[in-house]
């Protein structure tokens, strides 16, 4: 972080081509930005606290559909992606070109591998008849119809988020490669990386919202 | 055209101005692809005005539907269609992005003295986003019928209908993602670029006013976002989040849509009160009375604004404890709007007031502002809400305080910097006169739906009872003074843009930094880096007197 500390007057020098980036500055946009994405969030967690409070046990009876292997295994997944993730980081801000690769590389096969499994979960799930609307689910007290809107909706749009940023850690993952991202200027992979987390935090909620309240 | 305390540099050079195209883009592209601040932020305004065109017309037409009983000149489907377009396009397209994308981009570097926001290339981006946006919403609207849900989007009636709903909402996303990184990089450059010297404290009250909005901005335009997302899913997928029959609880969509839509209000209403600081200060040559309350107060309006969307919904059907608390709070929200009112008048006294179009576009806010405000105390209490909620009450008192105080801000604000953007200057008398011509037409269009609110008179009806007829009647009269004056102001400003007489840097005598470079201001900016050592508001003269 000793980048960080920028004279005054190197502030604002920017523009015109050659800009000496605003570190700072980057990194206090990626901030806003994330903060943008958990009040996305926010809104579905509101009507899940709001109908998981309307329809209390048939939420609960609900949960006991999800599997919870499935889930358990994906956060792993995550997890250790956010870890090879700093890595990642690390190895680039001690000059480690190709480790930082590697690690990077290891994330996004990570990342793509929590969508695979997701993806199996979703057509067992689909398979066994659950699914919005299904007649299975009309069979179930209300609760349970909603209860597994909010399942797919949510794990649905962070799936999303999953894939989006598989995307720009593939697009850092070349920068790196061609050399545009660097041990000396190293902020945008770090706010990728940020990004990473943010992901990786808001499936620490999911999981056991979905998952572990049966 | 006395300068009044002329700036260091007294030089008008229009040579190597940002309006001159540099870099090997020529003609349209050396605009479409500009990353300057201040050519995006003309862009916004051509692209704003249009619509805001587009939605007088539709206004117009609304009112002429009133012209007699029965809805003889449109088919009712066709009156929503009206007033549904009139929503989506003066909120979604024009009063939300409203000045900050405009007049905040172009200003926002220039008083804080920095040479662009802080991520130029996502500013483009934001920009092309909400002209994708736009479109979308706008074809979208006519691809399956005519569209008849009004700009709030309330469910059941919009999983139900067969119109384009599910585009058009996502055509809002987008739009609504386009602001969110307007915010973002708003905020990065005032924490960021400050010219050296520029304390908190020493910003001008427009740049405090954008502060607060971008922080409304990047924090409830999120939930916004995801409540259309859910709309877009529910009607491709069935699923019944918000439906009865499964369960749902359509009133948890008004909650979702309010905790961003009411303080949206506070996005259209918060960059206008910062223009109102900036004109009286210059206009007065004085300095701002309680600068720190009023730069509070934007902030006090941003956090309490959050809390009051539930006076929305008086008679959706929430508790007895959460209409009182919401009717509470809502009163707050009138405290440091209040206060600045208050402030506003007191910079006047003893000040030396000169006249001129922007400074009466100021005065005509006070008192339309102020109408505006009290009837929304009236709206804001519980037991005359019930009354007169969904009538022309609520009409009226909308439109007094985002037309007659944010948008006639917003066309002041053009009269105060057009000079500084073109260097040019437009006819001021003409200017003048024009004012008091839209002052009377937008009274004699507005003030009537107070009344015929308070008498029972419901709104988005395509008929009327006969009774209402006379002041119906008043109200298309004031309907087409407004629109004379809008079109005599547009040309005024237009063809001052382009031909008026050439003026210098500093026509009106102000103090903050837009006024201490060159008009039309160089693709820099500032010649070299200004030095902030003095508050805003500095009247050198003024210590003279």
């Amino acid at each position: 972080m000793s980048e960080i500390s920028l004279p005054e007057s190197a502030k604002h020098t920017e523009h015109a081509g050659h800009p000496k980036k605003d570190v700072h500055g980057i990194k206090m946009g990626m901030w806003l930005f994330l903060m943008t994405e958990l009040l996305l969030f926010s809104g579905m967690f509101l009507l899940y606290s709001a109908y998981r409070y309307f329809y209390t046990k048939e939420f609960h009876e609900a949960a006991m559909y999800t599997h919870t292997l499935f889930g358990t295994v994906n956060t792993m997944v995550l997890l250790t992606s956010s870890l090879t993730m700093a890595l990642s980081i690390t190895a680039l801000e001690k000059g480690k070109k190709w480790l930082s690769v590697t690690f990077l590389s290891s994330t996004i096969a990570l990342g793509l591998g929590f969508l695979v499994i997701k993806y199996a979960e979703w057509s067992t799930e689909i398979h066994e008849g659950i699914y919005p609307g299904s007649p299975m689910l009309f069979r179930h007290p209300r609760g349970f119809e909603l209860f597994f809107a909010m399942y797919y909706l949510m794990t649905g749009l962070h799936g999303l988020h999953v894939l989006v940023g598989c995307g720009l850690l593939t697009v850092m993952l070349i920068f790196i490669v061609k050399g545009k991202i660097t041990q000396e200027d190293s902020v945008r992979l770090e706010a990728a990386g940020l990004y990473w987390h943010l992901i990786d935090i808001i499936w620490i909620f999911l999981f056991p919202l979905f998952y572990l309240v049966n | 055209m006395a300068d009044i305390a002329l700036p260091p540099q007294d030089i008008s050079v229009v040579e190597g101005s940002y309006l001159e195209n540099i870099g090997k883009h020529k003609g349209l592209a050396a605009w479409l692809l500009s990353t300057d601040h201040k050519r995006i932020g003309i862009m916004y305004t051509v692209m704003l005005f249009s619509f805001f065109s587009v939605g007088v017309v539709l206004g117009i037409l609304l009112r002429l539907e009133m012209i007699s009983p029965g809805g003889k000149l449109f088919p009712p489907e066709v009156y929503n269609a009206l007033f549904t377009l009139h929503g989506v396009i003066m909120i979604f397209l024009f009063v939300i992005p409203g000045i900050p994308v405009t007049l905040g981009n172009f200003f926002l570097p220039l008083q804080i003295g920095a040479k662009d926001v802080a991520f130029p290339r996502l500013n483009l981006f934001s920009f092309y986003l909400y002209v994708i946006g736009s479109a979308v919403i706008l074809t979208a609207l006519f691809v399956n019928g005519l569209p008849d849900t009004g700009w709030t989007f309330y469910v059941p009636y919009s999983l139900r209908t067969t119109t384009g709903v599910t585009v058009a909402v996502f055509g809002v996303f987008i739009v609504g993602f386009s602001s969110i990184l307007t915010g973002i990089n708003f905020l990065t450059t005032i924490h960021r670029l400050r010219a050296p010297g520029m304390t908190w404290f020493k910003m001008p009250l427009f740049v405090w006013a954008l502060y607060a909005t971008s922080w409304v901005q990047i924090i409830a335009t999120p939930v916004l976002a995801i409540t259309l997302l859910l709309i877009v899913i529910s009607r491709i997928f069935g699923i019944g989040i918000f439906s009865a029959a499964a369960g749902g609880d359509p009133v948890l969509y008004q909650h979702l849509f309010w905790i961003y839509s009411h303080p949206a209000v506070y996005i259209m209403i918060l960059p206008p009160m910062g223009i109102v600081s900036e004109i009286i200060a210059t206009f007065t040559r004085r300095t701002i009375f309680g600068y720190k309350a009023i730069a509070m107060s934007s902030l006090a309006i941003a956090f309490i604004g959050y809390l009051v969307w539930g006076h929305h919904m008086f008679v959706a059907g929430m508790s007895q404890q959460a209409d009182m608390i919401f009717s509470f709070l809502t009163f707050i929200v009138a405290i440091p709007s209040g206060i600045k009112v208050f402030n506003w008048v007191a910079s006047m006294y003893k000040g030396s007031i000169d006249p001129q179009p922007p400074f009466l576009f100021v005065m005509a806010f006070m008192v339309l502002f102020s109408i505006g405000g009290l009837s929304g105390l009236v709206l804001g209490s519980l037991a005359t809400d019930v009354h007169l909620t969904a009538t022309y009450f609520v009409v009226a008192h909308f439109h007094y305080i985002i037309f007659g105080g944010g948008v006639f801000i917003f066309f002041g604000a053009l009269h105060y910097w057009l000079p500084k953007m073109f260097g040019r200057m437009y006819n001021k008398k003409i200017a003048s006169w024009d004012i008091l011509v839209m002052f009377i037409g937008f009274n004699l269009l507005y003030f009537p739906m107070f009344i015929m609110g308070y008498e029972g008179m419901p709104r988005r009806y395509f008929t009327y009872l006969p009774q209402f007829e006379t002041l119906q009647h008043i109200s298309i009269v004031g309907s087409w003074i407004l629109v004379a004056g809008l079109i005599v102001m547009f040309v005024n400003l237009i063809h001052g843009a382009i031909k008026g007489p050439r003026v210098g840097p500093n026509p009106w005598g102000g103090t903050t930094l837009e006024w201490k470079t060159s008009s039309p201001p160089t693709h820099e900016n500032f010649e070299e880096e200004p030095v902030v050592i003095h508050e805003p508001y500095y009247h050198e003269e003024a210590l003279t007197r």
